[in-house]
């Protein structure tokens, strides 16, 4: 199974993300911002970082990158896409994903081991994880609270679409501790904390991330 | 060629740190009499002429990558005395 991981300009965690892939089993495929095709992929990746140095508003860029026309498209006909971070404001910078990310509440950088709550294990990426289980992942950001209209939150609760929330503390500040939400179809999911930072026992809190990756390999040989 | 000006402000009910930021210091530095600090981004825009289309296409420019509408509010207007 080939997963793509795109690469824009202040990418940081493509190489994480890639390798995260290879452990989960899968072939991972880099993807390029200027690429006019998906080179074949089963799942695309936007990874964390800073693309474009997050000129304009995070992800506001690269939402119109060349590649990002093959990854809308994809994920409009069920392509299984995640985006991590800076992917996740990308997805939402897309329109792909309701909702916005903005500057932490408490305006200073967050990193640290943050606990989730997984809500919805019924996504292409969550698939090997069980409803209400809670994980540890890293977590680092900087704009990463989570906004939508009051309707928009309600349609994302009643629906099931909040993918996992943050348990213990509001790291950023957002609406209902929500760390990630998925679409309609669950085939695309936004995510905060990093989960290809938590797939080896060597370094950081441990394993729990791994699922994300194992996931979508059943989905895409669904 | 003349100039049109984009404001871009966050939502009244948006959140906004970095002026939030910017009003805490402010008492700091001894000036007391502001109540409140909201922070926008202002783009000049160079264009050749100010009619409709051009205008039209200044809005749409606002709203697609100036501006997230999820967000932000937008006003477009033309410098004076260009």
């Amino acid at each position: 199974m080939k997963i793509g991981v795109v690469t824009f300009p202040g990418s940081l965690d493509d190489g994480d993300a890639r390798r995260a892939v290879r452990l989960a089993g899968g072939e991972p495929v880099a993807l390029w911002h200027g690429d006019h095709t998906l080179a074949g992929v089963d799942a695309v990746i936007l990874p964390g970082g800073f693309s474009y140095g997050d000129y304009l508003r995070c992800g506001a860029i690269a939402r119109f990158a060349p590649v990002m026309e093959q990854v809308i498209e994809g994920a409009k006909g069920g392509l299984p896409v995640l985006g991590i971070c800076n992917g996740f404001q990308i997805l939402c910078e897309s329109h792909l994903l309701p909702g916005a990310l903005i500057r932490n509440d408490h305006r200073t950088f967050v990193c640290r081991d943050q606990v989730l709550r997984i809500e919805n294990a019924d996504t292409a990426w969550t698939r090997d994880y069980t409803a209400g289980q809670e994980i540890t992942i890293p977590l680092k950001n900087g704009e990463g609270g989570f906004v939508a209209s009051p309707d928009t939150v309600r349609e994302l609760e009643d629906t099931g679409r909040v993918v996992a929330r943050y348990v213990g503390v509001n790291p950023n500040g957002s609406i209902n501790e929500i760390a990630g939400i998925t679409n309609e179809r669950g085939n695309v999911v936004g995510l905060m904390p990093h989960p290809e930072h938590a797939v080896e026992d060597l370094c950081g809190p441990g394993t729990d991330g791994l699922g994300f990756f194992t996931s979508v390999l059943q989905s895409v040989l669904v | 060629m003349a100039r049109v000006i984009v404001d871009v402000m966050p939502k009244p009910e948006i959140l906004d740190p970095q002026g939030k930021a910017v009003h805490g210091a402010l008492p700091r530095l001894g000036f007391t009499s502001v109540t409140d600090v909201r922070q926008g981004k202002r783009f000049e825009l160079e264009v050749p002429d100010t009619d409709v289309a051009t205008l039209d296409e200044v809005r749409e420019i606002a709203g697609t990558l100036l501006s997230n509408p999820v967000i932000e509010d937008f006003e477009v207007r033309v410098e004076d005395g260009s």
